[in-house]
């Protein structure tokens, strides 16, 4: 794999999974309506 | 989400409503992970530049989807308040007027018809699941590769009725079965209801996905070298394949357009099931944040997952010859040709690591799926009037028509695609062209803007603005005129040439003759019952 391949790949999860959790945290910490 | 104190006589049959905000997120989220997330980005990718692909395809979701599912989520909810749960309706408000409110049964017959064929794809994936938990599917690992090919490719034809039209064509009364089960779960779970059916499922199946897909990648990650004659051929290498840029592919326009193409199915917007989805929502229920969330799970599912699995396992055991025929093989090819001998060459537990593969795939495939049977039921009943019983009966009756059809006429799949080509590739841009081109320049950015942001747990970044009123519709529209400049001429060519294609667009044309009437007779009882049909008023909510 090259440099390029890693970067790619790296940045790309990093982005996925952390943009994927902190939208989850702050559905779950930001109250909606009341159940 | 509180019980609602009622739409006045918007209702016929009692109050559907999402229980909590998780549930609708999970539901959407469901609806958009699918086969092409694992299957269809992996291969789109390795073909289209590999890690270089990313770029547009980012931007495609950055500047595309996300936008026009905040739209949809928009509209859907703001439909709701309204009264109206199915897109004829919605859109007819929207748009304030018929032109609208026709063009809105795209968003009936999409996933209608979608679900004539996406349903057999998914018994596949239930049928390939049983076959690898009871003793998997007959490729012999120490064979020649082009024999383990020939095999797993006898196994698919044989499964899928490619061979010949007829149903029940060599083994598939097999096939049959799973069908019957298959869409008896779909029924069941759309019938019970939104909460205590779709909710409730979606609740632990997304979660068991993850699970499962976890497994799988922890499998292929730890491969390493699994044979030593070809060291080569090992999990960085298999990785490299898929993300290794090659910048060149950026310079074509092909590029391009195959990023934003995969974005746009991988999120299903423009499907009417967001649409149909939200309008079970409240005014104060979040779009916004909702909308983002459900759209990073399903990036999650398509690079975290789709990206690291596929092409990687693919390639391990195949090496780079073998590579390229797989990936031209597509969604079908890689999912149910190659990795069916990715599996045999697993050793022992290669058949447990293919039933949890295709134990995935059905789950991702069944939450796509009942999502598409939700719409239809909401629009018989709107329009119709009719009792939940009477119009699942409705529905059922049409998509057993539609199914066997598609069952029948199995010879190479040519009568399927063609639905695909022309309902789920062809009219999903044009709703989706429609839909953006109403939310922001026929109700009004301005409006829809502030509509958007009614509840909202998280504030749109103020330049989106701009970009939901210029850039994503000329964005679309450009993809659009590319697509269409690629492909419409040989499709119309094929369809010409082919009676099977011929027989799939009766049956589109036969659905929508259906859909039309429903939407005449629901315009007059709406009407009828003072309901703001074209969009005059402000919601009284």
């Amino acid at each position: 794999m090259t440099p390029g391949g890693w970067t790619f790949m790296l940045v790309s999860l990093v982005f996925v999974w952390g943009l994927t959790l902190w939208c989850f945290i702050k559905v779950l910490t930001t109250r909606g309506d009341e159940q | 989400m509180a019980k609602e104190t009622g739409h006045k006589g918007a209702h016929a049959h009692g109050h559907e409503q999402w229980g909590t905000r998780l549930g609708v997120i999970l539901a959407v989220a469901g609806s958009a992970v699918g086969l092409g997330n694992f299957l269809r980005f992996p291969g789109q990718a390795a073909q289209n530049g590999g890690g270089a692909f990313m770029i547009p395809y980012f931007c495609a979701l950055l500047l595309l989807g996300i936008p026009i599912g905040w739209a949809e989520w928009t509209m859907g909810r703001y439909g709701g308040r309204k009264g109206f749960h199915s897109s004829p309706s919605i859109l007819g408000v929207i748009g304030r007027g018929s032109l609208a409110r026709y063009l809105g049964i795209l968003g009936i017959l999409i996933p209608l018809a979608v679900s004539f064929y996406y349903t057999y794809i998914e018994a596949w994936c239930l049928g390939y699941f049983w076959h690898y938990l009871t003793g998997g599917i007959g490729i012999d690992a120490a064979a020649p590769i082009a024999e383990q090919s020939a095999r797993a490719g006898e196994f698919y034809r044989d499964f899928t009725g490619a061979e010949s039209n007829g149903v029940i064509a060599g083994g598939s009364f097999q096939t049959l079965m799973f069908w019957i089960i298959t869409f008896s779960i779909n029924i069941w779970l759309v019938y019970r209801g939104l909460s205590k059916g779709i909710e409730k499922f979606v609740s632990w199946a997304m979660p068991i996905m993850a699970v499962c897909a976890l497994v799988v990648l922890a499998r292929v990650l730890t491969l390493g070298t699994p044979d030593p004659a070809h060291p080569d051929q090992n999990v960085i290498n298999g990785l490299g394949y898929m993300w290794n840029p090659s910048f060149e592919a950026l310079k074509n326009p092909q590029t391009w357009l195959a990023a934003a193409g995969q974005i746009f199915f991988s999120l299903s917007v423009g499907f009417g099931v967001i649409i149909n989805y939200a309008s079970y929502l409240r005014k104060k229920d979040d779009v916004v944040l909702s909308g983002l969330t459900a759209s990073a799970t399903n990036e999650l599912f398509e690079v975290g997952f789709g990206g690291l699995i596929t092409i990687t396992a693919a390639f391990i055991f195949l090496g780079t010859t073998n590579m390229i025929g797989a990936v031209q093989g597509g969604t079908f090819g890689l999912g149910f040709n190659t990795l069916p001998i990715v599996f045999s060459h697993m050793g022992a537990a290669g058949n447990f690591i293919g039933a949890v593969w295709f134990l995935m795939l059905f789950i991702a495939a069944i939450t796509s799926s009942i999502s598409m049977y939700q719409p239809s039921l909401a629009f018989f009943k709107e329009s119709l009037g009719w009792s939940k019983q009477k119009a699942t009966t409705l529905m059922v009756s049409i998509c057993l028509i539609g199914s066997f059809l598609v069952m029948y006429y199995s010879k190479d799949g040519i009568f399927f695609s063609t639905i695909d080509d022309w309902v789920g590739t062809f009219m999903i841009f044009v709703l989706a062209m429609v839909q953006i081109i109403l939310f922001s320049w026929v109700f009004g950015i301005e409006r829809g803007w502030k509509e958007a942001h009614a509840g909202a747990s998280m504030k749109i970044p103020g330049f989106y603005k701009f970009i939901m009123k210029y850039v994503t519709p000329t964005y679309l529209v450009l993809v659009f005129a590319a697509f269409c400049w690629q492909n419409l001429g040989s499709w119309i060519r094929s369809v010409a040439e082919e009676p099977l294609r011929q027989g799939a667009i009766l049956l589109i044309v036969g659905t929508i003759f259906v859909l039309v009437l429903c939407t005449v007779i629901g315009e007059r009882r709406w009407r009828a019952a003072g309901l703001d049909v074209d969009g005059r008023d402000e919601p009284r909510d």
